[in-house]
């Protein structure tokens, strides 16, 4: 079998969520690579949408801001930003937002704002952007994020964005999903010990009973990840 | 002042004190004019941008600005803003107030200074620790009495903003992502538009959309004047550049000779 990265299966366990014909909220990094890699396997008819202002962006390469020129050169519609968050976002028409943190807690509570505390910060983050509003304004919420005791915490240091809609959180070990209002490990990546997830975490992780593995990425996945990533380093 | 040099511009609309906006959201950001107002020593400026990026860590770094007003502020794929950090973490050059907002929130209120009304209404700030430490408050829809968000309305002192052309009459032209600068000329008392051309005639362009003349204080010829930043259909971002001003502007010391050496000793457009 062809070996992978960690970053790679997220990526794909991230992408598998994306039905096709989805409208999705993308921001950079991990979520614009899943969000790519669905539109060029199983879900050509999801649509990307970039807060730049970007509805239908259908990139060749991975973008390294959101605002790059090919998002709006291949993009159904380019609006302004205030309409974007006004009638697109809060309209109600996105089903699906991506989102990062620095945090997260077990609700699925995020931050992305301060380390420390706000006035007198540890670590200044670039803080929410428009992370507060997309978790309140779509339907489902999906987090990427690496696993470490640093990122999955007891208690947020502040809090940007509520977990209430917050379907998956995708990491480099494994899946987790609410249950009964709490983040549960439901699965592991191939090969993982659900205890490195456990170490990994901040507060007493709750692990499911039954706790598959994830489908390894397939050769045909793997191809479309990486000829996404070659035209992005060209 | 119709078609100026940008140092004229600068020296006639901004001033010490002021509340300036230069907008652009990763497109069309207004670099060149950003570093004329460090050029001209402006001081005790309220900047207020929802994405600050390089040019307000420049701004920021060079002790320009005394507080920030600001819904994102990062290098966009990249990380930190150094500057921005050291002043928020640890007062340098100067201590930098700041009021953050969400995306959202900001875009709202620059769509009411846009409409002249005194603030914006949004669906927002719900739950989260923002509202705490910023001007947001809850209002009752009269109809329905739903529980809603209220952020007070941008009205800068001068908008700043960068477009691809003008025509020689002033009237501005702009194309690609549009962000907030519409709204950011016509929430704010005075403007300024930096372009990359002056052209006889402005030919229809796929999404474009045009600032009368009659909107804008000056303008003035600045080519590549968005750089680092883009202008669709001119030039592509200079992304190695985004990723280059972390490390250069990781250091005060680095920060400050790069500086010198490429914004203070250069021509002003």
């Amino acid at each position: 079998m062809t070996s992978y990265t960690a970053d790679e299966m997220m990526a794909v366990e991230a992408a598998r969520r994306i039905e096709d014909g989805t409208v999705c909220f993308v921001g950079i990094g991990l979520p614009s690579l899943a969000a790519n890699l669905a539109r060029r396997t199983h879900a050509p008819g999801c649509v990307l949408v970039y807060e730049s202002g970007t509805i239908g962006a259908k990139p060749e390469a991975l973008p390294l801001s959101i605002g790059d020129g090919e998002l709006a050169e291949t993009a159904d519609a380019v609006v302004s930003v205030p309409e974007m968050f006004a009638y697109w976002l809060q309209g109600g028409r996105i089903d699906v937002g991506f989102l990062g943190a620095a945090q997260i807690d077990r609700h699925g509570n995020l931050n992305s704002t301060v380390i420390g505390e706000y006035d007198a910060p540890t670590v200044r983050l670039p803080g929410g952007g428009g992370a507060p509003e997309i978790a309140l304004g779509v339907d489902d919420v999906f987090v990427m994020l690496r696993h470490s005791t640093r990122a999955f915490v007891e208690e947020l240091d502040f809090t940007t964005s509520l977990g209430d809609d917050v379907r998956v959180v995708v990491t480099d070990l494994g899946i987790l999903e609410p249950v009964d209002g709490e983040l549960t490990l439901v699965a592991v990546h191939p090969g993982v010990d659900p205890d490195a997830a456990r170490d990994a975490t901040g507060w007493d992780l709750k692990v499911a009973s039954d706790l598959p593995e994830t489908e390894p990425p397939t050769e045909t996945e793997l191809a479309a990840l990486r000829s996404l990533r070659a035209r992005t380093a060209a | 002042m119709g078609i100026a040099p940008l140092s004229d511009a600068v020296s006639a609309l901004v001033r010490d004190g002021d509340v300036v906006a230069l907008e652009g959201f990763t497109h069309l950001i207004p670099h060149a004019a950003g570093h004329e107002l460090i050029r001209q020593e402006l001081r005790d400026l309220t900047l207020v941008r929802m994405t600050p990026d390089v040019v307000y860590d420049q701004l920021i770094g060079m002790g320009c600005a005394r507080k920030l007003v600001f819904s994102w502020g990062g290098n966009p794929g990249v990380g930190s803003l150094h500057r921005l950090r050291d002043a928020v973490e640890n007062g340098w050059p100067q201590p930098l107030e700041i009021e953050e907002h969400s995306h959202a929130g900001m875009a709202a209120a620059w769509a009411a200074g846009a409409a002249n009304l005194p603030f914006g209404v949004l669906r927002g700030y719900r739950g989260g620790d923002l509202p705490g430490h910023t001007r947001v408050a809850t209002i009752a829809c009269p109809f329905t009495g739903e529980e809603l968000a209220a952020v007070p309305a941008h009205r800068p002192d001068v908008g700043i903003v960068h477009a691809q052309r003008a025509d020689r009459a002033g009237n501005v032209q702009l194309w690609g992502i549009l962000g907030v600068q519409k709204e950011a000329v016509l929430a704010s008392s005075r403007s300024i538009v930096t372009v990359e051309e002056v052209v006889d005639e402005l030919t229809p362009v796929r999404g474009a959309i045009v600032l009368p003349s009659w909107v804008v204080d000056a303008v003035c010829v600045a080519p590549r004047g968005a750089h680092p930043s883009y202008a669709h259909g001119y030039y592509e971002r200079d992304n190695d550049f985004y990723v280059a001003w972390d490390a250069i502007s990781r250091d005060r010391d680095t920060f400050r000779a790069w500086m010198d050496e490429n914004v203070l000793a250069a021509v002003p457009a």
